[in-house]
């Protein structure tokens, strides 16, 4: 295993973001701010409490895996692609690395970023709302999974993606409205009970709800499902990178 | 010597169907300066590419020090550094990390030391903190092959170097080299330019259209091929070659006769010319010779090639 070229995708892609860091850390702060604003102040003030926790910091468990998921799968597909766009991968494919210290050093990277953003939102929450975490082990477990296997689908999206529209379509068309309709800003129960059967096939719901249940005590699925969901959904991730280093698909000609 | 390159039977068609590399065997000596020589399109750059394992043969096996590029990619890769020939390089970065991270992707512990002085060996040194982007394209070039070296390679494939480059950086790159070749590295490089071939190289290959036309040692190249002619200067021009000099290799130009020779033989026949063309009343006013170089050597061989094809 060669640690060492581990160490420095790790480093070189960090470097990307520290030279970014204070845009990395203000628009975070800014657009969760602007959520409590409108959701938690403005609509959150006419309605009282969902499952017992009051509208204002029920959203922020939903606003963190938004910014998350979406972040993670970004950066993890910005940071292959870039080198595959300027050139440089060149370098990647001539040493003597294996695609699995690849995988490492740039999901990790990307993983990090997406951590260090979602705990930016954690904090800028507590600003606003009043709130104890119940589960925070589990808490960190659920950000951590999250930003883990989102980073894995960026990093399938930039190996695939033949150009920058290619590299938003995916996380535009899929990821945002998933997350959207997962349950980031109500309770799967507050739905219709139709539109609670179709929401069940929405992957992303499970997620949110187990990351609430850390947070609340309560959850719209059963915690084992949540865990359930979230280790399948790694594991495909897993699986089709895998394959594409196994075949060289879209990498090695 | 030993060979530290082993390509054999190498082919390489790509996705779309075209056959880049039609079977090529090669062998590169450890130590060596080896020139490939080539027109555009001829397979110079797949073929390093294949052995750098940026493509993937289609059929072949190559080795690197013994090691099989594909079984034993680790230890195959860790004796090879590349330049590329485009400059493919990060542009946000700056000069020092970009050669720390090409360093480390090859598993070689940090070494500050190390690296200043390849930075130093290629007037890089002062340039170390600035970003990539603010660097002229020659010294790009130079961060590409620092970052070739960061790692200590044996085997460094230069992929047309000196394109684009000025005169002065085309010599601190030579003396480069040499230095790289003092310490026992094996150099493989492709050019445009014959004369740079023509002084640098060990040996020189030739290739075009997928195929190795011929790999040799330069001198002996020069020699073999090396044609000299003999410009015979008259003092009346004639319209024909006259019947007593019917035995050799006349050509009629201008005011004068051009007659060709192998150096390689024991008897070139100048002599018996001078003395037929004496006999046959031609009266000479100067005598010139003139060796072929490289580069007609290397025109013929292609046009040979081409043609055939
Ligand atoms: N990715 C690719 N897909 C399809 N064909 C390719 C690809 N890369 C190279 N080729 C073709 O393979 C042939 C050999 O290309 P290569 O780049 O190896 O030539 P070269 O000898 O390096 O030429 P040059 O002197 O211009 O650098 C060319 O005909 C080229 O069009
Ligand atoms: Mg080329």
């Amino acid at each position: 295993m060669n640690f060492q070229a581990i160490k420095s995708i790790y480093i070189f892609e960090m470097a990307r973001f520290f030279r970014t860091l204070m845009q990395s850390f203000i628009s975070p702060v800014i657009s969760t701010s602007l959520y409590f604003v409108v959701f938690g102040t403005a609509i959150g003030s006419r309605i009282e409490s969902v499952e017992g926790v009051g509208y204002g910091a029920f959203i922020v468990p939903g606003l963190i895996m938004l910014s998350v998921m979406t972040q993670a799968t970004s950066n993890a597909s910005f940071g292959i692609y870039f080198p595959k766009f300027i050139g440089t991968i060149y370098e990647l494919l001539s040493a003597p690395v294996s695609f699995f210290e690849i995988t490492v050093g740039y999901v990790g990277a990307a993983a990090t970023k997406a951590m260090f953003i979602g705990l930016v939102i954690l904090a800028t929450s507590f600003l606003f709302v009043d709130f104890t975490i119940e589960h925070p082990i589990a808490m960190i477990a659920f950000l951590t999974l999250t930003c883990l296997s989102f980073s894995l689908l960026g990093f399938i999206i930039g190996i695939w993606a033949g150009n920058f529209e290619q590299l938003q379509l995916i996380p535009l068309l899929i990821i945002t409205p998933l997350v959207f309709l997962g349950g980031s800003f109500y309770s799967v129960t507050m739905l219709p009970p139709i539109w609670q059967t179709i929401t069940m096939f929405n992957p992303v719901v499970y997620l949110i709800s187990g990351f609430r249940w850390s947070f609340f005590g309560t959850a719209d699925v059963s915690i084992g499902l949540s865990l359930f969901a979230i280790g399948l959904f790694t594991c495909i991730c897993l699986g089709i990178i895998a394959w594409i280093f196994r075949t060289g698909w879209r990498i090695r000609q | 010597m030993k060979n530290i390159v082993e390509v054999r039977s190498l082919t390489k068609t790509y996705d779309g169907g075209f056959e880049a590399l039609k079977s090529v065997d090669l062998d590169i000596k450890q130590g060596e300066i080896i020139a490939l020589l080539g027109p555009n399109g001829a397979g110079k750059t797949t073929l390093i590419s294949s052995i750098c394992g940026i493509t993937r043969a289609t059929s072949g096996t190559i080795s690197i020090g013994g090691h099989d590029n594909v079984t034993a990619f680790r230890a195959a890769r860790n004796l090879v550094g590349l330049v590329p020939q485009e400059i493919n390089l990060e542009p946000f970065e700056k000069v020092i990390n970009t050669v720390r991270f090409s360093r480390g992707l090859f598993g070689k512990a940090p070494s500050d030391a190390y690296i200043e002085s390849v930075l130093k060996s290629l007037s890089l040194w002062d340039k170390k903190d600035s970003k990539v982007m603010a660097l002229s394209g020659g010294m790009k070039r130079r961060v590409l092959i620092a970052k070739a070296l960061a790692h200590e390679p044996r085997v460094l494939f230069l992929d047309e170097p000196t394109a684009g480059v000025d005169v002065e950086l085309r010599k601190d790159m030579w003396e480069v080299v040499a230095k790289l070749k003092e310490d026992g590295v094996t150099i493989i490089l492709t050019t445009h330019y014959i004369e740079e071939a023509e002084a640098i190289a060990d040996r020189i290959g030739v290739i075009a259209s997928g195929e190795i036309l011929l790999v040799e040692d330069k001198a002996d190249l020069m020699t073999r091929m090396g044609q000299k002619t003999l410009k015979v200067d008259l003092a009346e021009p004639i319209s024909e070659i006259p019947k007593g000099l019917s035995a050799y290799d006349l050509t009629i130009e201008g005011e004068g006769l051009l007659y060709s020779y192998d150096t390689k033989t024991d008897r070139t026949g100048i002599t018996s010319l001078l003395a037929d063309l004496q006999k046959a009343g031609l009266k000479m006013t100067d005598l010139q010779t003139r060796q072929s170089s490289l580069e007609e050597i290397f025109v013929s061989l292609v046009a040979d090639k081409e043609g055939a094809a």
